[in-house]
């Protein structure tokens, strides 16, 4: 595959997070840039929250999928001038998100986040009549929901300022 | 150019007070009252944790300090920076609740504070760290707030919780002497007692919403000493257990 940022994207589809195997790294918006120079390619990211336990294990992930699929030296650094926020998330990544059975965080506007746990969607049944169960999960980026139409406790990526 | 031995102890001061508090929070793992907040209490150790290594790592690569690890669970006690609040055991869960509503909302105010620091590297980290605290002064505020409506031996606890943590909680806020009035000059941070002032206007409506009553804080004495390396009795068996795995080995790499 020729070494251009057209297949370098395409490359980085197939790096899928681990703890959510739906997504891949482009989904989440882990990806801050992608460049060039003559020692090869330097792709730049950010984890979602600070003590993702995940993060190195994607930054390997994402250097050995791209050296196969492009047959070229690869370098990943963690980008320190930006932070993850839960807007990061393309459209496409939180479709794949809520068919996994997870909903998706809302778009935050700076507002208090309790706001945000209001009426949460089920990701089962659709339904609103829902309260917080708690605001930490199974993973760092999770709150656990109950959905009281359908009688099931859910979960939730939270959104992150 | 900024003063690098004050800034580095600050940075390890607040690292300190995250890895302790992050390591009393992981006592609950296993023995929470209920399921969530045994999870709720893991997630926050991991958090914590994981704040007290970035902080290290900006030790590290901007002011020439050692490896995070190494500087984590290598040092004597003495050159720890935690306040005696974060040292003392978990004791019942009213005090380990009131403390981590102490604590977070301390902290939040901390790092908001130092998205505008003048020592660049910590502005994208205290940005960061700040949206993730959110989700522990949430929890904290909940539970607060549930636990002084929920009858009158419940209200009674979650008081004398209060009126145990109050004179610890204040040693967070310890004064720094020269260094500290350094970083205030240099505009790193606002310095203790503006922090102070800012965290107990913030939890003062919070506590008052519940009922309960702020101590008087000219009456009481604060739990200083732990930013000079005077700690409690709690922290060296402490550090005996947390460093045990990494002393076994500190060259292996996971």
């Amino acid at each position: 595959m020729e070494v251009n940022e057209q297949n370098i994207y395409k490359a980085l589809e197939l790096v899928m997070d681990p703890e959510i195997p739906v997504l891949n790294v482009l989904d989440l918006g882990m990806i801050t840039s992608v460049t060039f120079s003559d020692k090869g390619v330097h792709v730049k990211m950010i984890p979602t929250f600070a003590a993702c336990p995940a993060v190195e294990l994607i930054r390997r992930n994402i250097r050995s999928v791209l050296q196969d699929q492009l047959h070229t030296e690869i370098m990943v650094e963690i980008d320190k001038e930006e932070s993850w926020n839960s807007n990061r998330m393309t459209e496409s990544g939180k479709e794949k998100l809520k068919n996994f059975g997870i909903t998706p965080p809302k778009p935050y506007n700076g507002e208090d986040y309790s706001e945000y746990f209001l009426g949460t969607t089920c990701p089962h049944c659709n339904g609103n009549d829902t309260y917080l169960r708690s605001p930490f999960g199974s993973t760092l980026c999770r709150a656990i929901h109950f959905c009281k139409d359908c009688g099931q406790v859910f979960e939730h990526f939270k959104p992150l300022d | 150019m900024i003063n690098t031995t004050a800034i580095s102890n600050l940075l390890t001061v607040m690292a300190d007070d995250a890895l302790i508090q992050g390591h009393r929070n992981s006592e609950w793992t296993g023995l929470g009252p209920i399921m969530e907040e045994d999870i709720a209490f893991s997630s926050m150790a991991q958090d914590k944790i994981g704040h007290a290594w970035a902080l290290y790592k900006i030790i590290q690569e901007e002011l020439k300090g050692s490896d995070p690890d190494q500087f984590a669970f290598l040092r004597n006690e003495k050159d720890y920076k935690c306040c005696h609040f974060v040292e003392h055991p978990n004791g019942e869960y009213d005090f380990s609740l009131m403390r981590h509503f102490l604590f977070d909302h301390a902290e939040a105010i901390r790092y908001e504070q130092l998205q505008q620091s003048s020592f660049q590297p910590l502005q994208p980290l205290a940005k960061k760290l700040k949206g993730e605290i959110k989700y522990h002064t949430l929890h904290a505020n909940a539970w607060v707030s549930q636990l002084c409506r929920a009858g009158e031996e419940s209200h009674a606890r979650m008081q004398s919780a209060l009126t145990a943590c109050f004179p610890l909680a204040l040693g967070l806020f310890e004064p720094g002497g020269e260094a500290e009035q350094i970083l205030i000059a240099e505009k790193v941070y606002p310095g203790e007692k503006a922090l102070k002032e800012m965290w107990q206007d913030r939890i003062y409506n919070i506590l008052t919403a519940a009922a309960l009553n702020l101590p008087d804080e000219n009456t009481i004495e604060p739990v200083y000493g732990g930013r000079k390396g005077y700690h409690t009795i709690y922290l060296q068996p402490l550090l005996e257990e947390m460093g045990a795995v990494f002393r076994t080995d500190p060259a292996a790499t996971w």
